[in-house]
């Protein structure tokens, strides 16, 4: 069985972020990017991109929606919704981490939200909330990759 | 020195594609600008770096989040003179439709202009217009020369 820190690896914009897994338990799921000159999105303040934060708040939402013990590879779920909130920017040089908790799992639904921030999950640099299409077709598209 | 001003010094305040040039992530992600006259189209062409699903491929939530932000940000700063880069309050997505391994294209609607404060509707589509894979809308803090 693939783990969720091997799929994560796997999803190339993630890994492009340099996306790595901190955590994954029942209490949800917690990932780090590290600092990193392209992901900068004012260069006069060496402040991250915006989008680099709804990358990594993305990914980590629908990393917790899969419990813990189950292959990554067996759930397939699409994003429907994500609101973010920007409350701070993220101080330059320095980790962002990002902590997902999903509050609810219906059939087909599945809710969840997430925090990003660098010293403390109670220093929220961004919130999220965003809902996930669960069981969403994997197979590959007939046109294949162009 | 300020990257927009520096722009405007140089005489080139509204050309989008030398902002976009000077923007890491928007490099990273490959952004360019289509402008003709006042309309500013965005084009994002397919690389494996922006996948999110290798199955499908689909484009990474992620990746069509920035990229609709960056639309959002660009047509903002063509329509407003700013000190600083507009800084993002919020924004909410809706995921129309996966995207697939082809160029992306947007285009954003400022709705409303305050002085501190503007609403941007931004729009993605691939292959076909009228069927966009991607929309927002979201609330920017300004810096008003």
């Amino acid at each position: 069985m693939e783990t969720v820190a091997q799929h994560l690896l796997e999803i190339p914009h993630a890994a492009a972020i340099g996306m790595t897994l901190v955590r994954h338990d029942e209490r949800g799921c917690v990932t780090r990017i590290p600092y990193a000159e392209h992901l900068v999105g004012d260069p006069d303040t060496g402040v991250l991109h915006g989008g680099v934060l709804t990358a990594l708040l993305d990914n980590t939402c629908g990393m917790a929606v899969r419990p813990p013990s189950y292959d990554p590879g067996s759930i397939t779920m699409a994003t429907l919704d994500l609101r973010i909130d920007y409350m701070e920017s993220a101080a330059p040089h320095r980790d962002v981490y990002a902590e997902a908790v999903c509050y609810k799992r219906t059939r087909n639904i599945a809710f969840v939200r997430a925090t990003a921030y660098q010293d403390s999950p109670d220093e929220p640099i961004a919130t999220c909330v965003a809902s996930f299409m669960l069981n969403t077709p994997n197979a590959p598209r007939r046109e294949g990759l162009s | 020195m300020k990257l927009l001003q520096e722009l405007r010094e140089a005489g080139r305040g509204q050309d989008m594609q030398a902002v976009v040039e000077r923007i890491p992530y928007a490099r990273f992600l490959g952004i360019q600008v289509d402008q003709k006259g006042n309309e500013i189209t965005t084009i994002m062409p397919f690389k494996t770096e922006l996948v999110g699903n290798v199955n499908l491929p689909a484009l990474h939530g992620g990746v069509i989040g920035a990229f609709l932000e960056m639309t959002a940000v660009i047509q903002l700063l063509f329509d407003t003179s700013c000190e600083r880069l507009p800084k993002t309050i919020d924004v909410s997505i809706d995921y129309l439709r996966s995207g697939k391994p082809c160029p992306t294209y947007g285009r954003a609607t400022v709705t409303r202009h305050g002085r501190r404060v503007a609403n941007v509707r931004s729009e993605i589509w691939q292959e076909e217009r009228a069927r966009p894979i991607g929309v927002s809308h979201g609330h920017f803090l300004l810096t008003p020369i």
